[in-house]
Order: C-alpha cells, then sequence, then structure tokens
C-alpha cells in the first residue's frame, strides 16, 4: 500500500493549483440563487471549461480531459482547498451527466455535455414530487406520448438550482398501467418551454435553493429521453450511487471543513488553553479531534475506493452525519457567537440538509442493509 | 496509488483465516508455531533474522484476521512491537520469527501492564527510549478470561535510545486492526442471526430497529479501515527514519504531542494516523460489540457462545495500547499545528503549498537510535510468506 503520486499526478495537480491560485477571488462570488449571482457563477464555470477543468473526468470529445479517477479526486481536493465557487452546473455534471453517458446516445452527449461543461446550460433535477419523496417510485407526474415526443403534466418539486436553471432532468409515468417500477421514463425538459412554471420555495436558510415545477402539457421531443421508454427506473438508480456518493460530495470540501474547525479551535478560549481549562474544554477537544478524524476517514476512504468502490449509500450515510456534526461542533466552539458567524451558521444550515436528501439516510439504511448485508426486507 | 490490499495481500489473508478457523481456542504454544509457519511472527524482522521484513500494511492484514478470530495472547506486543524493540538482537529475533519465543511489554502510559506477562518467554519493559528486561509481578485477571495483566518490575537493562515510538506504533497499529477484524466478525456473526432468528413470524433482520442498527454499523467499520491502512501506509514512510523527531522548530506541536502521550513520537504524522485509526477502529468495533449483543439478545449473553469472547476482548483492546482520550490527545496536538496536509507525502514540501502544510522536519534528536535494520530492511514482502505457507502444507500433508 502506498498514498505516493505518479509524476503524472503531481503535473495535473500542479496545473489545477496554479489555475485556481491565479483565478479564485478573495471575496465571494454573490449567492449562486441569485440573478446577479447565478451570471457571475455560470462565467466562472466557463472559466473553467476554457481551461478544460470543468468536467476533468468526460471523454475528451465532450469537453472533458479523460482523466483517471485519481485526477478528479486531486480536482476536488484542489477546488476546495483554494476556496473556489460553489458548481451551479453541479447537478447536471455530476447527476445527468454520468447518466448520459451509461446510457445515453452519442447524439445526446454531443449536444447535451459541452453546454453543461460551459456553464452555458445549467440543470436542475426533478424528481420528488408531493406525494413522492422517500417513496420515489410513486412519481405521478405523467407522460402521454404525443406526435414525435411526449407531452409532460404533474408537479415537481424540491427541484434544486430550479430558480437560476435552463433545463431539467427527471422521472414520469409513461406507462401507468405497468407494476410501480416499471412504466416510468426518463426525460429532459426546457425549463423555459410553453406550459412550465417555476415556483421558488425559500429555504430556512433564506435563500431559494430549491423550487417547484408545475407542468401543463409540456411537449418533449424523443431525443430528449435517455434510454428506453418505461425503463427511467432501471436508468436513474443505475446512477444514482453519483448523487449519494463521492462524484457528489468529494472529499475536498470536508477536509476544508475540518481546517477551518481546527482554526477555529486554535483561535478559541479553549484552543489557546491547550485544554487544561476544566471539563468544558475537554469535551470539546474531543469533539473537534473526532471531527478531524472523519473527515480523514473520508478523505482515505476516497482514495481507498478508488481501488475498491464502497457502497454509495455508506458513502452517504457517512459524510452527511460527519458534515453535520462537524458544524455541531464549531457552533459549540463558538458559543454565544454563534448565531451571528455567517461564515459557520451558512455552512451549519447546509449540512442539516445532508441526511435528508439524495434519498434519506432511513433510506440509506434500508439499502445498505439489503443490498450490502444481505437482510431480508 | 494504493490504499487497500493487494492481491498478494488477500491471498496471505485468507490462508491465514483457515488456518485459524477452528483453531481459535488452541493453547498458545501451539498457535504462536502455526503462526510462526505462515509467516505472521516474523512479518516486520529483517530477513537476515529470518524474517520476511514486510511493512506495516502486510502486520495491519494479518492482524485483521487474527481479531476476527479472537486470537487471545500478546498478539500486539510479540508481533508487532517486540521486534522494533530489538533491533539487531541476533539472540531473539530468530525465536520471535519462528514464534517459538513469545513477548510482552509494558510501557507505561499506553501499557501499564504486560498483557500475559506471567506466560511468556520474554518480558520488557519500556521507559522512554530505553527497554529492560521485566519481571513479572502480580498478577491480574482481566475481564476477558482469555487475558491476564501482569505488572512488571524492571530487570537489566536490554539498551537503550532504541526506536520506541515506532515500535509502540507497530503495536497500537496491530491493536487497531484487531479490533478492525473483531468488528467485522461481530457484523457478520450479527447479520447472519439476523436473517435466521425469527420473532412476530419475520426474520428480526427485516425490523428496521435492527437492520439499521447493524446498516450503522458496517458504516463504522468501512469508513474506520482507510484510517487504519493511512497509518500504516505512513509507518511504512517513516520505517528507514528511526531517528526522525521534532526539533524546535518543529513547534509547540512536537513538545505538546510528547507531553501528550507521554512516549517519544516517532512522526508526527504517522504519531497522528496511527491515533486516528486507533480511535476509529476502537470505536467501530466497540458499537458493532454492544449491537452484536443487542441482536443476538440472550443468548449473545452466555458464556457458550463466541460473542462473549468478541466483547470482552473488544472492550480490552478498546482501552488497551492506549485509551482513545490518549489518542485524540495526540491528534490534536499534532493537528492544532495545522490541517490535513497534501497526499504523495514522499514528495518534497512546496513553497506557498496549501496553507498551513503540516509536513514533518526530519532532524535528528530525542530517541534517535541508529536503526540500520529497520532502515534498510524494512520492505520485503510477503513473497516469501507465501513460501511458509507452501511449507506447512507440506508439514501437514
Amino acid at each position: 500500500m502506498n498514498l505516493d503520486l505518479d509524476a503524472e499526478a503531481v503535473a495535473f495537480r500542479d496545473l489545477v493549483r496554479a489555475f485556481l491560485g491565479e483565478n479564485v477571488l478573495s471575496a465571494p462570488l454573490p449567492a449562486v440563487d441569485t440573478p446577479a449571482g447565478a451570471a457571475a457563477h455560470r462565467a466562472w464555470e466557463r472559466k473553467l471549461a476554457d481551461a478544460g477543468l470543468a468536467a476533468v473526468s468526460w471523454p475528451v470529445d465532450y469537453g472533458g480531459r479523460a482523466a483517471p479517477p485519481l485526477h478528479a479526486l486531486l480536482f476536488d481536493e484542489e477546488y476546495h482547498a483554494a476556496g473556489a465557487p460553489v458548481r451551479i452546473g453541479q447537478n447536471g455534471l455530476f447527476l445527468l451527466a454520468p447518466t448520459l453517458l451509461a446510457h445515453g446516445t452519442a447524439e445526446q452527449c454531443a449536444r447535451v455535455l459541452p453546454p453543461m461543461a460551459r456553464g452555458d446550460e445549467v440543470w436542475a433535477q426533478a424528481w420528488s414530487e408531493p406525494s413522492a419523496g422517500s417513496d420515489l417510485a410513486s412519481i405521478r407526474s405523467r407522460a402521454v406520448r404525443g406526435d414525435g415526443g411526449w407531452v409532460l403534466s404533474g408537479q415537481k418539486t424540491w427541484s434544486s438550482r430550479a430558480v437560476v436553471a435552463d433545463r431539467a432532468f427527471g422521472l414520469f409515468r409513461s406507462h401507468p398501467g405497468e407494476p410501480r417500477h416499471h412504466g416510468l421514463t426518463y426525460l429532459m425538459f426546457d425549463l423555459r418551454a410553453p406550459g412550465v412554471t417555476v415556483r421558488p420555495i425559500r429555504q430556512l436558510d433564506g435563500t431559494a435553493g430549491f423550487a417547484e415545477i408545475f407542468l401543463d402539457d409540456v411537449f418533449v421531443p424523443d431525443a430528449d429521453v435517455i434510454g428506453t421508454p418505461g425503463d427511467g427506473w432501471r436508468v436513474a438508480m443505475s446512477t444514482a450511487g453519483h448523487e449519494r456518493g463521492l462524484s457528489l460530495r468529494g472529499p475536498g470540501r470536508f477536509t476544508a471543513a475540518a481546517g477551518r474547525l481546527i482554526e477555529l479551535w486554535r483561535s478559541s478560549p479553549a484552543g489557546t488553553q491547550r485544554g487544561d481549562s476544566g471539563p468544558e474544554t475537554a469535551v470539546d477537544a474531543g469533539r473537534v479531534v473526532d471531527a478531524w478524524i472523519g473527515a480523514r476517514a473520508y478523505r482515505m476512504q476516497a482514495y481507498a475506493a478508488l481501488e475498491e468502490p464502497v457502497s454509495p449509500s455508506a458513502t452517504k450515510l457517512f459524510w452527511s452525519e460527519m458534515d453535520a456534526g462537524l458544524h455541531e461542533t464549531a457552533l459549540d466552539l463558538l458559543g454565544p457567537h454563534a448565531e451571528i458567524t455567517p461564515g459557520w451558521t451558512g455552512g451549519y444550515l447546509f449540512s442539516l440538509a445532508g441526511p435528508i436528501y439524495a434519498g434519506t439516510n432511513e433510506i440509506q439504511r434500508d439499502i445498505l442493509a439489503q443490498r450490502e448485508l444481505g437482510l431480508p426486507r | 496509488m494504493r490504499l487497500g490490499p493487494s492481491e498478494e495481500q488477500r491471498r496471505f489473508a485468507q490462508v491465514l483465516h483457515e488456518m485459524l478457523t477452528g483453531n481459535e481456542s488452541a493453547p498458545m504454544r501451539r498457535l504462536w508455531a502455526a503462526l510462526g509457519d505462515v509467516g505472521v511472527t516474523g512479518l516486520t524482522v529483517p530477513e537476515r533474522y529470518g524474517g520476511l521484513g514486510a511493512g506495516a500494511d502486510d502486520l495491519v492484514v494479518a492482524c485483521e484476521q487474527l481479531g476476527r478470530h479472537a486470537v487471545a495472547g500478546p498478539v500486539a506486543e510479540s508481533i508487532a512491537a517486540a521486534p522494533a524493540l530489538l533491533p539487531g538482537d541476533v539472540r531473539r529475533l530468530p525465536g520471535l520469527v519462528t514464534g517459538r519465543l513469545i513477548a510482552s511489554l509494558a510501557a507505561a502510559p499506553w501499557l501499564p501492564y504486560a498483557l500475559d506477562g506471567d506466560a511468556v518467554d520474554l518480558l520488557l519493559l519500556v521507559d522512554g527510549d530505553t527497554v529492560h528486561l521485566g519481571r513479572a509481578g502480580e498478577v491480574h485477571r482481566s475481564m476477558d478470561p482469555a487475558r491476564r495483566l501482569v505488572a512488571v518490575q524492571r530487570g537489566a537493562l536490554v539498551g537503550t535510545g532504541r526506536p520506541v515510538g515506532r515500535a509502540l506504533d507497530l503495536g497500537v497499529l496491530a491493536c487497531s486492526a484487531q479490533l478492525l477484524g473483531a468488528g467485522r466478525a461481530l457484523l457478520d456473526m450479527s447479520v447472519e442471526h439476523a436473517r435466521t432468528r425469527t420473532q412476530f413470524g419475520r426474520p428480526i433482520g427485516a425490523f428496521q430497529a435492527v437492520r439499521h442498527r447493524l446498516a450503522d454499523v458496517s458504516v463504522a467499520l468501512d469508513f474506520a479501515r482507510p484510517l487504519l491502512y493511512a497509518a500504516a501506509v505512513a509507518l511504512n514512510e517513516t520505517g528507514g527514519s528511526a531517528a526522525v523527531t521534532l526539533d524546535e522548530t518543529g513547534g509547540s506541536a512536537a513538545v505538546t504531542l510528547d507531553r501528550a502521550s507521554g512516549i517519544p513520537a516517532a512522526d508526527v504524522d504517522a504519531g497522528r494516523d496511527v491515533s486516528a485509526a486507533k480511535v476509529a477502529c476502537g470505536r467501530a468495533a466497540l458499537l458493532a460489540a454492544r449491537t452484536a449483543l443487542q441482536v443476538h439478545g440472550a443468548i449473545g449473553y452466555t458464556a457458550e457462545h463466541r460473542l462473549g469472547r468478541y466483547l470482552t476482548l473488544v472492550r480490552a483492546l478498546h482501552l488497551s495500547w492506549g485509551t482513545p482520550d490518549q489518542h485524540r490527545r495526540r491528534v490534536l496536538a499534532a493537528i492544532s499545528g495545522g490541517p490535513d496536509g497534501p497526499i504523495g507525502v514522499r514528495e518534497a514540501p512546496q513553497a506557498g503549498a496549501t496553507a498551513g502544510d503540516p509536513t514533518p522536519q526530519p532532524v535528528s534528536g530525542l530517541g534517535a537510535a541508529s536503526d540500520a535494520d529497520v532502515a534498510s530492511e524494512s520492505r520485503g514482502g510477503l513473497q516469501s510468506a507465501g513460501a511458509g505457507v507452501a511449507r506447512t502444507e507440506e508439514e501437514r500433508s
């Protein structure tokens, strides 16, 4: 076993580090879910694409550099270490793109992926519905066969990025007579098409990070079906791991957060007194260490997974609980100042969503118990 | 870049697993001789003394299997730590290799007693960077019926300026691997029980109250293992530099480190990684043990069920070779010097790299024993272990 980087990997990492060093601004961009913020974040994506760094693992033809998984991991670590902007294109880049590369046609990949990489087309996801959350297979939104395509109607909700996005992807019931896991079709549609209404939902942090999408007889051409009509569940599930696992949540963000937590600890009264000031301090120190160990474990698992992948459900359970714990620790260290420290409260509120989105942790435990441990339903 | 067992290491683990199956409660002497035959006891001993000169990662692979079978006896003491405490010891190393010589040791504050110190051939007492022979004192019966903790009195001097930090880190690493292996075995037996035990007309593993707990155990084990491997890699990296400690420019982290653990540090990052692994493996194993008992119910509480053997072993090892609190202190001292650094540890540090790279400064100083054996022969491998296996099979046939 070793953690050595070959010359190629070191060269790639240096390239990424140099690019980020020159281009990441010290002042953060405006919030991504505002018009000004969205424009600034799209411009950032274009800059990444021009440097060939928007999607390093994609095939070269679609705007990537066919980089091995190790390089994608190094990119993630450098990206977060540099404090680079949130990826406005992340739903497309990390969720739709793997699905297209696995199940899409060459025409679809060539048409969809390059503008996605450049930030010209930002994608939202359209999975959940008011009565289909954890029980995703109970989707009711319909796709009815039309002339040369499908006509969508129904309601999607909790659609991340839909407020600022151009297009969306999701599952629709196309064959209503079939058993519920069958008869679903995976479709891409235009959020500005006639019949689409996007209503922002204000989140508990005050931002409009997600939205409802109302569809009223929205036409989608056959060219925007991914896989076979009626086979959408299988298509979606075959790449669901991307949402839960390492491709959405690389270790970089947690390594960076743990680093900030250590800095916070060092500057806190408990940290400067080096743990000599009573029982309260001792508790905090232990939690700081455990948070750091958790981030370190996730990072090392990412390297281990290059050889032997761990289940996406286990990965999702681990990062989401670890992230919440890390931020709880930071807030507790800040004490009465915590609520007026947006640098941490923002991350804290975001971390609380982790155990819910991408399939709740309860669902993940069920999947893990069944698929990894072989326990009966 | 590989943070997981190679094909060769997997095969080695499988051979060991098969050898141990059914022999878990063999007498210590017979078991140690068998471990000698397959190369386990000589893993980290340089080849010139008959060992395999293998790395810390090979040690981890082997000790995971020993933990999986809840093997009793001074595993970390005799197999991991003792060889490193006795560099160049022509009289003792060959015996450790064959398993005919079994060692134990005390090294306060991590190991205030010597495990099975009244039953071993070689008893050591570690004090700073000095190693003495020990004399067995009072014998204490453990909560774990398979363990006896023995007070140790100082005997003759064996040597001073020994690479104690590295030796003890190897012991902690081995103990962590045992914990992880035991945790995995506990999960496996719990899953098996949850699949077959029926209540209310269903296998109990169909109830979320049960299956979610087992899922949490699985996650804890899955994410402890990479820390163990990373710690082994870190120890391999420092294998040739037993002299590494920190100078004044290394900052307060080094000083705090020594005070926090009370033990000379082989290397800040290796010590940090070893401690992180011990905390995570101990926590995962303990969760596995408590969950296993709850899933099994009363049958798991009986003396004849093997679960109890694992439960008491895990609880004992969790607090042995340094308590979680002692190891957290060591991690804290190390990371207070800066955040997690870059991967690719063999590179020279670069100016202007990620803020606060905690790249340690290799200098001579405290505990700077020359350890040519470890330096020049630390990496051999399992090729010769394969030969050992073949030999055993010939003997059997």
